[in-house]
């Protein structure tokens, strides 16, 4: 019993993906428009989303455009922007209730589509230009979300992390951009910015919900007039090898160590390996289960969290803990060892088969919620590599130990990155 | 097993008192992949000072302790319950709030163990000196890593400054020597007292069968046996209806400021009777002035007040209530005079029917939406079924609230001696 159901239509310079399911009381749509990673336009780009929520061409102050959405029965609205492996992709996406539950719908969702389209096509411009003050206003705002980086210790450490670990890779391009660049930008370089993005950014529309697509498909064709000839291709990163292992310790006024750790996959997601890495970092620390959590945390108590993730558009594993300063030496020695500890074949048939089953139960959970789905799907666009989820499951039911240690022997440390308090945390660099 | 349907959305749940006092709250959905279900007692971090189960004096507790006692639930002599849930590709967590201690997990398979699971591990306590021991230092991480969150500090700052005596101004973990003067003693005090099934209810939502699963819960707890409920006894301080302060500064080390302005609530207004309204009118009131689409947030946004959004805060339980609105700012003293200003005034300002009808139909969005996702809508139908409210009245009472009744409530609501700002500020500004 298939519970949802993805069918992909080629339109006038989009790909419309409908999503059919009755798990929602609300329809989502989502625009994706995506380029290669570019540090000379970044910051333009990271700019775009907050200039264009801030008004239209027919709700032309941010209250006006806000108060058509709460006439939308409480849309939810949002635009932001993002790193997809070595590529940018900017999402506009609008999440409005079925009409089956609103007594008096008056067409919401063709509403709902016409306020998306808006948005996208028809902001406030005037002379091929952006309302300057909106744009000065929206640039200071950008500048302040730069400088507050600083304060999340975790976000702040994860980007050193890879500003260090990427350096000459585009990956290490900051998605959020750079202050030194905003005077640069103005009202017209960001229009033309915008048009870029408009008119040739690979685009990709998402349309989840209980619809029927025979009468949803056509509503969309006419009401989303996207006229469009994009020749953007999103890029695929290249595996890269490290040298030697970087340490890098920084100095802050905190009260806990944030202690993370960059590793060399070389596997991505369109790789054949990809669900054998999957289950490696499931054992090695992407759960309650895992080697890291049982082994900084549990036996040895020297962090609340101590967990890894995998970057599956690069070919990254990221593993991130919180710790006391002075611990570091027995910290970062505890988890090189659980990696070690696997590439010897040091895996439990019982921790392989919680895996395959935590995994599998990841991926269930993450197509039970819209945003999920979009990124379940879009993921595949990205990487360009189509697998159906059945199919997906058995490959991860199949894989084997040695599937794994092979794997593991393939993960090389990159990079040792060590946030610690300025008194105290002695480390032996 | 009484069926209640759900109006507006047309599904059904299901809901039993067991013999032994449990609340069981069964919601069938067949259409999503996973099964949700949590095992809540009503005790969190405000429930300090009580009279123990079978004594006749109360008792103050260290602070911290209902957090630290939810930590040790999951160890066993024979290992971690993580362990069971992770052999069944289950994911197991808890959390303690102010007035809840809950046990949690989602599963795609094996619904019915992982449900018996859940039940057994947290009917079953096991503390020694030695696993308490353990537990202190990983907590005390837990602790330092709040320290470094300005909004973290900034919130517990804000609540210190409404409540002189009431518990809620204690950090849900306690701190970090409030911790180390716990003891295995002290969490089965704890236990004994706030874990009998009388005080607890379990919410299962998500693609299982009704019939068995009931089925499985009943026997399940029949095979038990509990001493007879009787009531627990719980001191929360003699607190006045006026702010404790009025300011509070926080200084640490930080690069952009934060500020946050609270209304405390007047005892009367946490009747339970009201409280569903009332939680309504005040989230609606500050969505039409505060969130987006409202004319005070224009106002601070444009006037460079406030750097992008606000966060917008609603508590209203039992014994304690408070509204706050706070946001990153270049100028907090500025920030906090004007959203106090601004509170004040909108109880001058009778607000039109158009802005009223608005603020309603967005509010029937949102609450269809809320319903798109099981944890939400687990966690806040037994949140007010803790309150002693039945959640499946929210669309009708909504749909009766007059704008008569908004301006009545918005005139009890604020007042200037029950508002408090609070700031958190770069120490180099000391």
């Amino acid at each position: 019993m298939p519970k949802l159901k993805h069918t992909q239509h080629e339109q006038n310079g989009y790909n419309l993906h409908l999503i059919e399911t009755k798990k929602f009381k609300t329809n989502t749509v989502a625009l994706k428009f995506a380029r290669p990673l570019e540090r000379e336009n970044i910051t333009s780009r990271a700019l775009l989303p907050f200039v264009l929520q801030k008004g239209t061409h027919n709700y032309p102050s941010e209250k006006e455009l806000r108060l058509k959405l709460d006439d939308l029965y409480g849309a939810k609205f949002s635009i932001n922007s993002g790193k997809k492996g070595e590529n940018h992709v900017i999402t506009i996406v609008l999440d409005f209730p079925n009409e089956n539950f609103i007594p008096d719908a008056n067409q919401l969702m063709k509403q709902a589509l016409e306020f998306l389209y808006e948005v996208a096509v028809n902001p406030k411009v005037e002379n091929n230009a952006f309302d300057s003050n909106i744009v000065n206003k929206e640039k200071e705002t950008l500048s302040n979300k730069i400088k507050s980086i600083v304060d999340e210790k975790m976000q702040f450490a994860n980007m050193r992390l890879i500003d260090e670990m990427c350096k000459d890779e585009k990956y290490s391009i900051h998605a959020h951009g750079y202050l030194e660049d905003m005077d640069q930008i103005s009202a017209e370089t960001l229009y033309k910015t915008y048009k870029d993005m408009i008119e040739e950014d690979a685009l990709d529309i998402f349309f989840v919900g209980d619809i029927n697509p025979n009468e949803v498909k056509p509503v969309i064709e006419d009401v989303l007039k996207f006229d469009r000839q994009s020749t953007t291709k999103v890029v695929q990163s290249e595996p890269k090898k490290p040298n030697e292992v970087k340490n890098i310790t920084e100095k802050q006024k905190i009260q806990q160590a944030k202690l993370h750790l960059g590793y060399r996959t070389g596997i991505t997601f369109r790789d054949p390996d990809y669900r054998n890495l999957q289950l490696f970092n499931g054992i090695f620390g992407g759960f309650p289960h895992s080697k890291l959590f049982l082994n900084v945390r549990e036996k040895h108590s020297l962090a609340y969290y101590a967990a890894s993730r995998i970057e599956s558009n690069k070919g990254l594993m990221l593993v991130f803990s919180g710790i006391a300063p002075d611990k570091y030496d027995q910290a970062r020695d505890i988890i090189i060892e659980q990696h070690e500890d696997i590439k010897k074949g040091n895996v439990s048939e019982e921790e392989l088969d919680q895996t395959k089953k935590a995994v599998t139960h990841q991926l269930k959970e993450t197509i039970d919620r819209a945003g999920g789905m979009v990124e379940f799907f879009y993921q595949q666009v990205i990487a360009g590599q189509f697998t159906d989820i059945e199919e997906t499951f058995k490959q991860i039911d199949e894989a084997t130990k040695d599937d794994v240690v092979r794997v593991a022997n393939q993960i090389e440390l990159d990079t040792v990155y060590f946030l610690t308090a300025e008194d105290g945390g002695d480390t032996n660099e | 097993m009484n069926k209640l349907n759900i109006p507006r959305i047309n599904e059904t749940m299901y809901h039993e008192k067991l013999d032994n006092g449990l609340d069981v709250f069964l919601y069938p959905k067949p259409e999503v992949e996973k099964t949700f279900a949590i095992f809540s007692t009503k005790y969190g971090s405000i429930d300090q000072t009580f009279t123990p189960i079978g004594e006749n004096d109360k008792v103050t507790v260290p602070d911290g302790i209902a957090h630290f006692l939810e930590h040790k639930m999951f160890e066993k002599e024979d290992g971690d319950v993580f362990q069971q849930f992770s052999e069944r590709g289950a994911s197991a967590n808890a959390f303690t709030s102010f007035t809840q201690t809950a046990y949690l997990f989602s599963s795609t398979t094996d619904e019915e163990k992982n449900v018996e699971t859940l039940l057994d591990f947290v009917q079953d306590p096991y503390f020694t000196e030695q696993t308490v021991e353990k537990e202190k230092g990983i907590i005390e991480q837990e602790i330092k890593m709040y320290d470094d969150q300005a909004d973290w500090r900034l919130f517990f700052g804000t609540i210190g400054s409404l409540y002189e005596k009431h518990p809620v101004r204690i950090d849900i973990a306690g701190t970090v020597d409030s911790i180390y003067d716990i003891t295995h003693e002290d969490l089965y005090t704890c236990y004994e007292t706030f874990y009998h099934p009388s005080n607890m209810s379990l919410f299962v939502i998500g693609n299982f069968e009704v019939e068995s699963m009931s089925e499985l819960i009943r026997q399940n707890q029949n095979n038990k046996s509990f001493d007879k409920p009787n009531g627990i006894d719980r001191f929360y301080g003699d607190e006045k209806d006026e702010v404790y302060k009025s300011l509070e500064k926080i200084y640490m080390p930080v690069t952009t400021p934060k500020c946050m302005v609270a209304v405390k609530e007047k005892a009367d207004q946490l009747n339970k009777d009201k409280l569903l309204k009332n939680d309504l009118v005040r989230d609606m009131i500050l969505d039409l002035y505060f969130s987006k689409s409202g004319s005070y947030y224009e106002e601070l946004y444009q006037n460079g007040l406030v750097i992008d959004k606000l966060r917008l805060e609603l508590y209203l339980e039992e014994s304690f209530g408070f509204t706050a609105i706070g946001g990153s700012t270049t100028k907090p003293e500025q920030f906090g005079e004007t959203v106090k200003e601004m509170l004040l005034s909108i109880k001058n300002e009778p607000i039109d029917e158009k802005e009223f009808e608005r603020a309603k139909k967005k509010k029937y969005g949102e609450l269809i939406r809320e319903y798109n996702e099981l944890e939400g809508t687990a966690n806040t139908i037994i949140h007010y079924h803790h309150l002693g409210i039945d959640y499946g009245n929210v669309f009708k009472i909504l749909e009766e609230v007059t704008i008569d009744d908004v301006n009545e409530i918005i005139n009890e609501w604020i007042s200037e001696e029950r508002i408090s700002i609070c700031m958190v500020l770069p120490e180099g500004e000391k």
